[in-house]
């Protein structure tokens, strides 16, 4: 495919244009993904997640302009929430790594979840590998950071830092989220602020009561982003980690449950679309939705029905 | 009759009238809204009587002009005794014509200079850099150093006239070239009388114009205090605006609030700083918006004055009176002035004056007619002129005090707008103050909020602006606006060069490095800057060594 | 197929820090159902057109008071130009006079909303314009 082609070689117009079209599933998208996927897996994808206002774009800036030091290519998806009653969305990660816009080896993209809960949008994956089989060497994604539902980025990242902020008010709160089972890193963030050390120490405590006797301790680290303070060790840490990864075998495993969860996503999702197209086609829907009001059948039953009738076929 | 007895038959009489008389009325048709309520959202009642008064206690709530709280006025005679300065704010292109433009404003009677200045210089960027391109001169007069500076002023009496010069983050810079322009005309210092902007957290949450991060800026703007407590005793040190704030969306309110909690924060950094509050708290000023709603803007004035005299007594411990009080400049709102039916904008900025006047404004800006097509022609601004002067000489408001004390209606909202301010104050304070409050864009999203709230009122057409959303018409574009040549951009950059050739360039960058070393600790950099500026080093020479020492401010962004 | 979005571009070029305006319009077209990516204040049209191919915007609005937008607004146009990007439509908006839109209109700025604009008006615009998406 002519875009790809000139995605890797560099073409940052072409590389935005295929990220549109996975991101918008369009026809083309699989041709695509399909040259791409070959080129996957050199990239050290790091997902940076943490709650709104813990500074996780200047973070992320910093970091990039740390790896930047080394000739280092690296992408940033930054992910907003998209607004549930208008689809629409705000998308203002951008604003604080404004001054990467101009550096050719750097590449932002700003991506609204789109209907999806988990703190990453569908496509983030997808456009997580199109940057990885594009000559990126790291890629960050950063999440919407509701503290929450942040369980996607296990699924999307090797590393995934968790950033923390004093005074927030409910850090035992935040603590207790599921972040702890998470996080590969956490960095307490805005380390100059009052309380950076309790919730540092808290967050050691906890983590040392947790069972699972884990072969990688996550480090907490401290850091002061808007002044650079913290930012060399952070970035010796991703590498640590990614050597560790490597090492151990951990990689391996990981990148094997993600394509396990991946293809079996995309099969599903492959039956499931032409499932639906088939009763739409068929016209059938009405029929089987007016049975169902009219409660002459139940919804297993029809499934049964649905079923043999694509089997058959 | 006992006084409870009073209370409770008024209040019969009124229901009576409401249930009788009114409802009459209603049945016949309704009111034009289901609710009034003012841009603030207080709530409007369709009348108002001694009911509403009754916790008003006169001498404590009110009390006399000049005298603590100063409700009705920071002067005992206030317009009796002086007019509001007339002073419209100006500049743009070159000196020369900035130059030509203030003889011409003074001429025509305004009674004090106001300085507009272009985007690279309110930046600290010299006209020569890349991102000046195509800015110099646009929004107000282009000044690289000193030599453009004794331009500016060239045959103005720097004794005689007062000026002010809305300069923010490198205000330093340029009371700096105030001063050595006075120098060479052999005015001193002591005689200056003026004001420089000087209002670094409103450039963070609704201008735009900052160069280095708060700290430091804090750091510049006591320098300036302590400076100009000891040498410039006439000077108004800093301007602390809510111009910009409602100007950005802000509601009344947020006006007066966000503007005090800001003045708190540069008490507390003087005070910080280690001056003693009654050295420098005579001399801080304000500047306010005069918008739409004539007595919720002449209410907030009143309740402004009210809170920051009380703010200063009590929660600073000023013993001064002249501590307590709130001493302001206004500007008419540029942002109700509408592109189309210009003309319209001329009654428009009469109201706006009324609502400033009987506010008790110490001085005044009104914006020209063509305020969102252009800067102001000759013509446009000479109109405005003349609304300030007929609403001055022609209608009355200005020979008696606070004529709107006691209005039962004006009075309520006075102490409505006073309890929302502290509510906002007190908020901010629980924030860690108006800096903590910025960066954690508190401030911004209030504001943004509110201008949002306001565009889709607007579209609703649940707030009418003539012309725009009602009685619109077809119109023919407007002829003979302001431009500025292209040419003035060229003009200025060719000076500057040869000013850098013409002057002692050895002894500019000893300058340099002297105040280098001086920002590096921690001592007053008025005078090296002054001696830089003396020596024509240029703005962005000295704004360029400040940020490399200081560094530049990174902008929180909330939508 | 997913759901397609409209991507706008808001963006503030040059040393202007009047920002209510691109914030409503930001804001407006959120509410419209458009991925509007704000750049901030203080954007060089190189900036502006690096993060406007990045994020494949359909659209750039600039919104601009300080009167430099006869030199900014063409230089946005001409670098886009320059990456093979002239499809983004650029639109322009804020204190602007009647007489410099033909120019503008004429360097390739599809269209100049004046002060008073309903954001309906801007929406409705980039959504005809963009065509069968949202």
């Amino acid at each position: 495919m002519e875009l790809v082609q000139r995605a890797r070689q560099g073409d940052r117009r072409a590389l935005a244009r295929l990220i549109t079209l996975v991101e918008n599933e369009a026809p083309e998208a699989v041709e695509a993904l399909q040259e791409l996927y070959l080129f996957t897996g050199k990239a050290q994808v790091i997902g940076i997640t943490g709650p709104p206002g813990s500074g996780k774009s200047t973070l992320t800036d910093k970091l990039v302009k740390e790896l930047r030091k080394e000739k280092k290519k690296v992408a940033v998806i930054a992910v907003d929430p998209t607004s549930p009653f208008t689809g629409g969305a705000i998308l203002g990660d951008r604003i604080r790594m404004s001054d990467l816009n101009l550096d050719e080896d750097v590449y932002i993209r700003s991506m609204g979840t789109r209907g999806s809960l988990g703190g990453l949008s569908a496509a983030t994956s997808a456009a997580t590998k199109v940057l990885d089989a594009c000559d990126f060497d790291y890629v960050f994604i950063e999440t919407v950071g509701v503290g929450q539902s942040e369980v996607d980025i296990v699924k999307a990242a090797d590393t995934t830092i968790v950033v923390m902020v004093p005074g927030l008010g409910d850090d035992i709160q935040a603590i207790k989220a599921g972040i702890l089972e998470i996080g590969d890193f956490f960095v307490v963030n805005k380390a100059d602020r009052d309380g950076a050390n309790r919730v540092a120490l808290e967050l050691r405590m906890m983590l040392d009561l947790n069972e699972q006797k884990l072969v990688w301790q996550p480090p907490v680290l401290m850091s002061v982003a808007n002044q650079n303070q913290g930012i060399a060790e952070i970035v010796a840490g991703i590498k640590d980690h990614f050597t560790y990864l490597k090492e151990s075998g951990e990689l391996a495993i990981k990148r094997r449950e993600r394509l396990e969860k991946e293809l079996l996503e995309i099969v599903s999702k492959k039956i499931y679309r032409q499932i639906a197209d088939k009763v739409q086609r068929e016209g059938k829907l009405k029929q089987y939705l007016d049975s169902l009001m009219k409660k002459e059948t139940d919804p297993y039953t029809l499934v049964k029905v649905i079923l043999q009738d694509v089997i058959k076929t | 009759m006992l006084e409870k007895e009073k209370w409770q038959e008024l209040s019969k009489a009124k229901e009576n009238w409401e249930k009788g008389t009114v409802e009459k009325a209603l049945s016949k048709f309704k009111e034009r809204q289901e609710e009034f309520n003012t841009g603030s959202g207080i709530p409007i009642a369709r009348l108002c009587t001694p009911l509403d008064a009754q916790k008003l206690d006169y001498e404590n709530d009110l009390g006399f002009p000049g005298e603590y709280p100063f409700t009705r006025g920071v002067q005992p005679t206030m317009y009796r005794g002086r007019f509001w300065t007339m002073r419209q704010y100006a500049g743009f292109a070159t000196a020369e014509e900035s130059n030509k433009r203030y003889k011409y404003l003074l001429e025509q009677g305004q009674t004090g200079l106001s300085v507009a200045f272009d985007l690279p210089t309110q930046i600290g960027y010299d006209s020569d850099t890349p991102i000046a391109q195509g800015e110099i001169g646009k929004v107000g007069v282009a000044i690289d150093s000193l030599a453009d500076m004794e331009v500016l002023f060239n045959g103005i009496p720097l004794d005689k006239v007062s000026t002010s010069m809305t300069i923010n983050a490198s205000a330093a810079i340029l009371l700096a070239m105030y001063i050595a322009v006075a120098e060479k005309q052999g005015v001193s210092t002591e005689q200056l009388r003026g004001t420089i902007q000087n209002d670094i957290l409103k450039e963070y949450s609704a201008r735009g114009t900052y160069i280095f991060p708060p700290t430091p800026s804090m750091r510049l703007i006591t320098n300036v205090f302590e400076f100009c407590a000891e040498n410039v005793p006439k000077w108004n040190t800093i301007s602390i605006s809510g111009y910009h704030i409602r100007e950005a969306g802000s509601t009344a309110v947020q006006e007066v609030a966000f503007t005090l909690a800001d003045g708190i924060a540069y008490v507390e950094a003087a005070i910080k700083a280690g001056m003693d509050v009654d050295d420098f708290a005579g001399r801080l000023s304000f500047f306010f918006n005069a918008h739409n709603d004539l007595f919720e803007e002449a209410a907030k004035f009143r309740a402004a004055r009210k809170v920051w005299a009380k703010i200063m007594k009590e929660r600073f411990g000023a013993k001064n009176p002249r501590s307590w009080k709130l001493r302001f400049h206004t500007q008419t709102a540029g942002s109700t002035l509408t592109a189309q039916q210009p003309d319209n904008n001329i009654v428009r900025v009469a109201i706006q004056t009324l609502a400033a006047v009987l506010g008790g404004t110490q001085s005044l800006h009104t914006n020209s007619r063509d305020e969102a097509l252009a800067l102001p022609s000759e013509d446009s601004v000479r109109i405005a002129l003349r609304t300030q002067q007929i609403v001055a000489y022609e209608s009355g408001v200005g020979e008696t005090i606070d004529p709107l004390a006691g209005s039962y209606y004006v009075e309520n909202l006075t102490t409505e707008i006073e309890k929302r301010v502290w509510a906002y104050i007190e908020k901010i304070d629980a924030l860690g103050g108006a800096v903590k409050a910025i960066e954690q864009g508190y401030i911004q999203k209030e504001i943004a909020d509110s201008s949002y709230a306001y565009q889709k009122a607007m579209e609703a057409g649940q707030r009418i602006v003539v012309g725009l959303n009602k009685f619109q018409m077809e119109e023919q574009p407007v002829k003979g606006l302001l431009r500025v040549d292209p040419a003035v951009g060229e003009a200025q950059v060719k000076r500057l060069q040869e000013l850098k050739k013409s002057r002692d360039n050895a002894a500019v960058q000893n300058k340099l490095a002297d105040l280098r070393q001086a920002a590096q600790g921690e001592t007053n950099l008025m005078p090296y800057i002054l001696a830089a500026v003396r020596l024509y080093a240029t703005e962005g020479e000295i704004c360029n060594v400040l940020r490399d020492v200081f560094g530049e401010y990174r902008p929180v962004e909330i939508l | 197929m997913a759901e397609k979005r409209i991507r706008v571009l808001v963006a503030k070029p040059g040393l202007d820090g009047h920002d209510r305006g691109a914030k409503v319009i930001a804001r407006s077209l959120r509410d419209a159902g458009m991925e509007v990516i704000y750049t901030g204040l203080r954007q060089t049209p190189e900036q502006i057109v690096a993060a406007a191919i990045q994020e494949d915007v359909d659209v750039v609005a600039m919104s601009l008071l300080s009167g430099a937008h006869n030199h900014l607004f063409p230089k946005v146009v001409e670098l886009l130009k320059e990456k093979n990007a002239e499809d983004i439509l650029v639109l322009g908006g804020g204190v602007i006079p009647e007489a410099d839109i033909p120019f503008l209109k004429e360097r390739g700025i599809a269209e100049i909303f004046t002060p008073g604009t309903p954001t309906g008006k801007v929406v409705k615009f980039i959504r005809d314009k963009i065509g069968e998406k949202v």
